[in-house]
């Protein structure tokens, strides 16, 4: 039942670009096809980045003005003591905000202080020179994820009431997610991790995979999040896993890392390929998270790229023939773009697991 | 690279293991939890009904073998003990036959004993009285002797008419 609810808002993200985008474009229609591609290219990158504020949709209207419709998100800076502003300040890098004796603009996506004109400075290599104070704001990225932690834990209390209330029988949208649960449990956790231990890694596995995927379905609403596409976002969820891999490893897992050949070779045997395999397995210890957050990233970032160039397309063939073939191609991608927010969020997921259960691993030698 | 890391907002990771940390948290405590917990319960009460279902089974199974058995047992013995009543009818009839028998050849030869008796008695008593008789008869031609030969005759003649066999 969801699934087709989120087939739908595929649909829906589609028509919803087909309805929007000429608001953004129509004014450019007297400029050359080279102009338009460099516009749908400079949007799909913004699109791909974080922002200060929910916009649904802009245009410019006809005294050539940009006019943004969507939602402000506060601004936190912490610039001598904490300085909260609402992101409309901003105006999307227009304007100087001027908050008390301070003032911010926003260029290429951070903010930077600057003085009273909003000068910034560029060095040779087009970086801003300017002072960039440590940003904690609420941007569109974060208010998604709160969005999503409201939802899962609204979804999965009522879940676990209705055991209560029913005794022992989901209801509701439970018994949709109910199997997801017991999937992760059995098919992913247990043979992984072990009958024994995998209990203590439930949580973090089913908070990980829900989280995940979620936030993967909410990339292709019209909202246009992109927030497991971004490279900080998976880096906080790997650097989870890595830690609690590290954490809640056994002497058997440094073991098998310090000591990989362990009884099988006497110990001047060893010395020489230990210089070699030892380094190689402490480099797999960060490799492996790394490899966990660069996919994730990397398929997320790459579906969203791929689906909003081929929207892209439609406006720059605008013909009968091309922009139907790139509006069915974009079709399929989103329904495949749908398969893939599953299959990241069980790739993520399965792989936490495999790790933990390196780390959960005890012999009674190795 | 040099994008990647340009990319990277501190504030939203910093958000975002937060958000993550602190949700991983409440759902550990409100959600996951719980959940797992009715689930398991669920499964154990699953594989205890089964089990009680496959042990009441095995249990009319055994009841079930165990009515074959005693039925089986109380043919035989019904068979048994029919088969010793006809024995014993029998042997009841059998020797009452024999009994019966034996005293109708008791009976019998008492009665032919009687017979016997009887017989020798009426024998006896007849050669009595024959006796007797024939004394009187002697007798009275004894007395009648020397009157005439005529009178004697008429004489042995009337007493014979008279004597009665008894």
């Amino acid at each position: 039942m969801l699934s087709m609810q989120i087939k739908t808002n595929a649909n829906l993200v589609l028509l919803f670009a087909l309805f929007l985008t000429p608001f953004f474009l129509q004014a450019k229609d007297s400029k050359s096809s080279e102009d338009l591609k460099t516009e749908i290219k400079e949007y799909i990158s913004h699109h791909l980045e974080d922002a200060y504020d929910f916009s649904l949709f802009s245009y410019t209207d006809a005294s050539g003005e940009h006019v943004y419709i969507g939602i402000p998100l506060p601004v936190i800076l912490l610039d001598n003591g904490l300085q909260i502003f609402s992101s409309s300040k901003l105006h999307h890098g227009e304007e100087v905000a001027q908050v008390g004796s301070n003032y911010y603009k926003l260029d290429h996506g951070k903010i930077y202080k600057t003085d009273a004109a909003g000068t910034i400075n560029y060095d040779e290599s087009q970086h801003a020179t300017n002072v960039a104070p440590i940003d904690l704001s609420i941007t569109k990225g974060v208010a998604s994820m709160f969005l999503i932690a409201v939802l899962m834990f609204y979804l999965f209390t009522s879940l676990a009431k209705s055991y209560t209330k029913t005794g022992g029988v989901p209801a509701g949208i439970g018994r949709f997610f109910e199997p997801i649960v017991l999937y992760i449990r059995d098919d992913i956790a247990r043979p992984n991790i072990g009958e024994k231990k995998y209990g203590k890694y439930m949580n973090f596995l089913l908070t990980i995979f829900f989280f995940i995927w979620f936030l993967n379905l909410l990339g292709l609403t019209p909202l246009g999040v992109n927030v497991t596409g971004n490279i900080a976002v998976t880096f906080g969820l790997a650097l989870l896993t890595f830690l609690i891999t590290n954490l809640t490893g056994t002497k058997d897992y440094w073991l098998h890392i310090f000591d990989p050949l362990g009884g099988s070779m006497k110990w001047y045997a060893k010395i020489p390929l230990y210089i070699i395999l030892i380094p190689i397995e402490v480099l797999g210890i960060f490799i492996k998270p790394f490899s966990l957050l660069i996919r994730l990233y990397a398929n997320m970032q790459a579906g969203h790229i791929v689906l909003m160039s081929l929207i892209g397309l439609m406006f720059i063939f605008k013909s009968w023939l091309g922009s139907p073939l790139s509006f069915g191609l974009a079709f399929a991608i989103s329904i495949i773009e749908l398969l893939v927010a599953l299959l990241q969020a069980y790739i993520f997921t399965m792989l936490s697991a495999l790790y933990f259960g390196f780390a959960a691993e005890e012999h009674e030698h190795h | 690279m040099e994008k990647l890391i340009s990319e990277f907002s501190l504030g939203l990771f910093v958000w975002q293991t937060a958000i993550f940390v602190g949700l991983l948290f409440l759902l550990k405590k409100f959600a996951w939890k719980p959940i797992l917990d009715s689930v398991n319960e669920r499964e154990t009460s699953i594989k205890d009904a089964l089990a009680a279902a496959e042990e009441a089974r095995a249990e009319m199974q055994s009841l079930q073998s165990d009515n074959q058995r005693i039925l089986k047992e109380a043919r035989a013995e019904k068979e048994a003990l029919l088969k010793e009543a006809r024995e014993a009818k029998a042997d009841m009839i059998n020797e009452a036959k024999a009994e019966a028998q034996e005293e109708a050849q008791k009976i019998l030869t008492q009665a032919q004993e009687a017979i016997q008796n009887e017989k020798r008695a009426a024998v006896n008593e007849l050669k009595q009285q024959v006796g007797t008789i024939a004394l009187d008869i002697a007798e009275k031609v004894l007395q009648n002797e020397l009157e005439s030969k005529e009178k004697q005759m008429q004489l042995v003649n009337q007493l014979l008419e008279d004597t009665d066999l008894k």
